[in-house]
């Protein structure tokens, strides 16, 4: 069962065969385009920020302002194309910093089974997992000063248990196969173990997780920034910028409903690259 | 000659995927009689399987039936309505499936689903009372060789062993079938020792209860002692049929030979060996006899038309060029 | 194994979870704040007030001596004083967690009675237009968060239809059966109040069904993969073939394998029932717990965000448990191998 990390030759081309995963993967670069160049891009760049025009306020979508702007006259096209910037900040970051640890100690606790180091480690997994994530980052950032990085740091806290969680179902799992016993009677330390034989095996699973983690990280950095305890005003959070604009619901619909769109339309995006990833590595093992 | 029980005439059959179109069966024939015991026997993928399921019509969705009749006692099973149907399916013929692990839902007991089954296949006229159910549900056990029917039937099918299951399957479909039984492949998902007491098994119930009998498998020994009359598909088609003694001491279609000659025999005979090339793909088939890619003797008529079965005598047919013309 | 021993097992095993939870949110409201105390009387008050209220909470001891203090004043029934409302927390807690448990509830009950026929449908007639249209629509609706899936019931239904009204519970000209229960639904039926309940529900509708649509969605969609899967399985080919009528087919021998996966994710769909529920509640200016509790986040009032914590873990501990239960039934192969194991 031991395979070397996937042919990437034939995984793209099968991947390109994928009519919805191409939609998801066009939908995902166009988000990191807009987001990386959005100071170049953007009708408004000045908007973003702390700007205010009022005789500009409250306009309806029109060919000035495609999506209308808020109630301090700031463009929301262009804040919203910046907001992309704090979305995908928060999903690189969170993840870079999720991924590694979870993963590693996921499959300590999966090697190690039946031992302390396996109880610590899957227990405290289980206590951070006792609530839902959203009720555990919303308290820690209660208590911490509202801003983008505590947000990026209170979701990174709650949301590592689930890369333990999966990389040890699989790891444990493995643990008892005949590979793996090869290798441990051929002298083969832990650490190569893990990292060299374990870890390819669980490639798939945790690439996919990441891949629609983005979309979900993004989301409640945006609940976040909605309530209030995230982002914090004058930044273009799209969060901030739904629950702002929901102050002015119903006449000024496009505040508020805009963001929230583009909200959908990033969750979507990963989701159906997600979905590709997955079926990628699900036709690998046949 | 006696009203034949089931006759299949030229079935075919192909499967909507998303590649394109598999084209399994073409031109099947299968002819059952009364108490009569017949064995189909071929590789693995020639199409044994969903022969069987289409004369019970269960194939899968994807599955188009394009041309052929099934008779069952002179009626085409395929145009059957549905109430026709179900009362064939309750009372006159039933299945029992390669795996018996598989073929039992492993969410209920084994009684639950035997009394179900036995609820609209014994009692077709009144509605029966619990006790009378359970009554001939353990019947039903004691005759497919099962001690402790009580214990069985308040079992869940993952704590019974592999023969038990599969004991169990063969009480299920004796609920079902006064006429005709198919058997595909029972006793290949288990121990040789306990395949071989299933059959012995199998074959005295059959006996006592005059059933006709489709038995299907790839192991030539098991159909040796038990069918009368054996039939030799190849890659979705009849290739050979002939009273069981007359096949093995005068095979006749070239695939037929090779499959004898490749089984290996402790009687001493050397090595045998296999045959060349391999099953080709049902997307892709050519027309024609299926065998041709891998026949020593095939000639140029043998590529483009499909070979009829020909009838050479002591009721053996073989659909090959080299045996008959049109 | 026995039910009970399941039962047992699981519970005791929760019961460590949500101390070692009560000890993480302790930790997270006492350490990460800087100075609880000064959060707590606001960046004007004067040194001598902190200093008081410090000795006041334990701030000055150890660590673990507070959360000593702590447990032993929820076990005897406070759970310490808000700075919002200056009263104890329980009290909070009792006049706002009947609001969320209903709200939860009923769009729980809404996620299952939509959810698995819906599934159920498009599984049998796989690849129909239904089934297309299904496999759209939860695609979609997985993707929509609640709190976006919220604002756009209200402005569809509460702002252009005026079908559902969007305030609160229950209409200031309606009177409301007295409190048994706290649900305003229950109680209007115990009292026999048919105008309050059907006032209640109709305010209760909207955010209900604002939470309930994602999970709705998602478990549609599992519940249509499994049909489809169980379909072409040995077991259910084979209860065919013996004539077992097609209800009986459907909904006994087809329903219950296909319902495993889809309750099994039951347990992650109430999480995010409950962590949405503070977005929603927000919105609808639902007076539930989840908004008291942003509300205490936002005003960082300590004691409260504990509080709700911990509600919201025991609420998720007792759902998983429920679910469990619920699969353990369903499935009796999960029972057993617990034994052999």
């Amino acid at each position: 069962m031991s395979r070397r990390g996937p042919d990437y030759g034939k995984s793209w081309h099968k991947f390109s065969k994928n009519y919805l995963s191409q939609v998801g993967l066009g939908v995902v670069a166009l988000v990191a385009f807009v987001a990386i160049f959005a100071p170049y891009i953007a009708p408004y760049p000045s908007h973003a920020g702390f700007f205010v025009d009022y005789p500009e306020a409250h306009e309806s979508p029109n060919w000035v302002h495609i999506f209308g702007t808020d109630q301090f006259g700031r463009d929301v096209l262009s804040r919203i194309m910046f907001g992309f910037r704090y979305s995908l900040m928060m999903a690189v970051v969170v993840l870079s910093l999720v991924v590694p640890l979870g993963v590693v100690l996921g499959l300590v606790a999966g090697y190690y089974r039946g031992g302390k180091v396996e109880m610590i480690i899957m227990r405290g997994a289980d206590i951070f997992l006792a609530v839902p994530p959203l009720v555990l980052a919303l308290s820690i950032c209660s208590v911490l000063t509202p801003s983008v990085f505590n947000a990026m740091m209170a979701v990174s806290l709650m949301w590592w248990p689930w890369y333990t969680r999966l990389v040890y179902s699989i790891s444990s799992s493995l643990r008892n196969e005949p590979f793996v016993q090869a290798a441990e009677i051929a002298g083969a330390s832990p650490f190569h173990i893990i990292f060299r034989e374990i870890l390819p095996n669980c490639l798939g699973p945790i690439l996919t997780k990441v891949t629609l983690d983005a979309g979900w990280v993004i989301l409640i950095g945006a609940s976040l920034s909605f309530v209030g305890l995230g982002a914090q005003p004058p930044i273009p959070d799209l969060g901030t910028m739904v629950s702002d604009g929901a102050n002015f619901l119903p006449e000024q619909w496009w505040v508020s409903l805009f963001p929230a769109l583009t909200i959908v339309l990033i969750i979507l995006g990963f989701n159906l690259l997600g979905d590709g990833v997955r079926d990628l590595f699900a036709a690998e093992t046949v | 000659m006696a009203e034949q029980l089931l006759e299949v005439k030229d079935l075919q059959v192909n499967f909507k995927v998303y590649e394109g179109l598999l084209r399994v069966l073409k031109g099947v024939f299968l002819n059952v009689g009364a108490k009569e015991k017949v064995g189909i026997i071929g590789e693995s993928g020639c199409g044994k399987t969903t022969t069987m399921k289409a004369i019970m019509r269960i194939l899968a969705a994807n599955a188009i039936v394009a041309g052929g009749t099934i008779a069952y006692r002179g009626s085409d099973v395929l145009q059957l309505g549905m109430q026709d149907l179900m009362r064939l399916r309750r009372t006159s013929m039933s299945m029992i499936f390669q795996d018996p692990t598989a073929a039992l839902n492993p969410v209920f007991k084994v009684g639950e689903q035997l009394e179900d089954i036995v609820r609209y296949s014994e009692f077709t006229s009144d509605a029966p009372t619990k006790q009378e159910v359970r009554a001939k549900a353990v019947e039903l056990l004691k005759s497919a060789a099962l001690p402790e029917p009580e214990r069985i039937l308040d079992s869940y099918p993952f704590q019974l062993s592999g023969g038990m299951r599969q004991r169990v399957c063969i009480a299920m479909s004796l609920a079902s079938a006064k006429d005709l039984l198919i058997a595909d492949e029972p006793g290949t998902s288990l121990d040789v020792t306990i395949e071989d007491q299933i059959m012995r098994e199998l074959k005295q119930i059959v006996e006592e209860r005059g059933l006709s009998v489709i038995l299907i498998s790839h192991s030539i020994g098991a159909v040796k002692g038990f069918v009368t009359k054996l039939y030799v598909m190849y890659a979705g088609t009849m290739v050979e049929e002939a009273p069981t003694g007359e096949l093995f001491s005068n095979p006749v279609h070239p695939y037929t030979q090779n499959l004898l000659k490749a089984v290996p025999k402790l009687t001493g005979g050397g090595v045998p060996e296999g045959i060349a090339g391999r099953i080709p793909s049902y997307i892709t088939i050519a027309d024609g006899c299926r065998f041709a890619s891998r026949c020593r003797s095939a000639k140029e008529r043998c590529r483009t038309d499909g070979p009829p079965a020909f009838d050479i005598g002591n009721g053996h047919r073989v659909a090959c060029f080299h045996y008959g013309d049109i | 194994m026995r039910m009970s021993t399941f039962i047992l097992k699981r519970l005791s095993y929760t019961i460590f979870v949500l101390f070692g939870l009560s000890i993480l949110i302790f930790v997270i409201a006492r350490v990460l704040p800087g100075d609880p105390a000064r959060l707590a009387l606001g960046p004007r008050a004067p040194e001598w007030a902190i200093q008081n209220l410090r000795q006041q909470l334990h701030l000055n001891e150890p660590l673990y001596i507070q959360y000593f203090y702590w447990v032993r004043d929820a076990a005897s029934g406070s759970l310490g004083e808000s700075l919002v409302t200056r009263r104890d927390v329980l009290t909070d807690v009792q006049e706002f967690l009947p609001a969320t448990l209903e709200l939860i509830t009923l769009s729980a009950l809404l996620v299952v009675a939509l959810a698995i026929p819906i599934g159920m449908v498009a599984g049998r007639r796989a690849n129909s237009w239904f089934d297309n249209v299904v496999r759209v629509l939860s695609y979609v609706g997985v993707a929509v968060p609640a709190f976006v899936v919220a604002i756009i019931f209200l402005l569809v239904f509460g702002f252009m239809l005026h079908i559902a009204p969007s305030i609160g519970r229950i209409s200031p000209n309606i009177v409301a059966p007295p409190t048994v229960t706290g649900f305003l639904t229950i109680d209007s039926l115990i009292s026999g109040n048919m105008a309050a309940l059907f006032d209640a529900l109709v305010h209760l509708i909207l955010p209900a069904l604002a939470l309930a649509l994602g999970p709705i969605a998602q478990e549609a969609r599992i519940t249509r993969s499994s049909v489809v899967e169980n379909l072409n399985k040995d077991y259910i080919l084979s209860t065919v073939s013996h004539g077992v009528p097609e209800r009986l087919l459907t909904l006994k021998y087809l329903l219950r394998p296909s319902l495993i996966p889809t309750v099994s994710v039951m347990g992650l769909d109430i999480s995010s029932l409950i962590a949405n529920a503070f977005l929603v509640e927000l919105i609808y200016n639902w007076p539930g717990i989840s908004r008291y509790g942003i509300n205490a986040m936002l005003r960082k009032d300590l004691n409260a965000i504990v509080a709700v914590v911990m509600i919201a873990g025991i609420i998720f501990a007792i759902a998983n448990i429920v679910v469990d239960l619920i699969v353990a039934y369903l499935d009796p192969r999960i029972r057993f191998v617990e034994k052999a194991a």
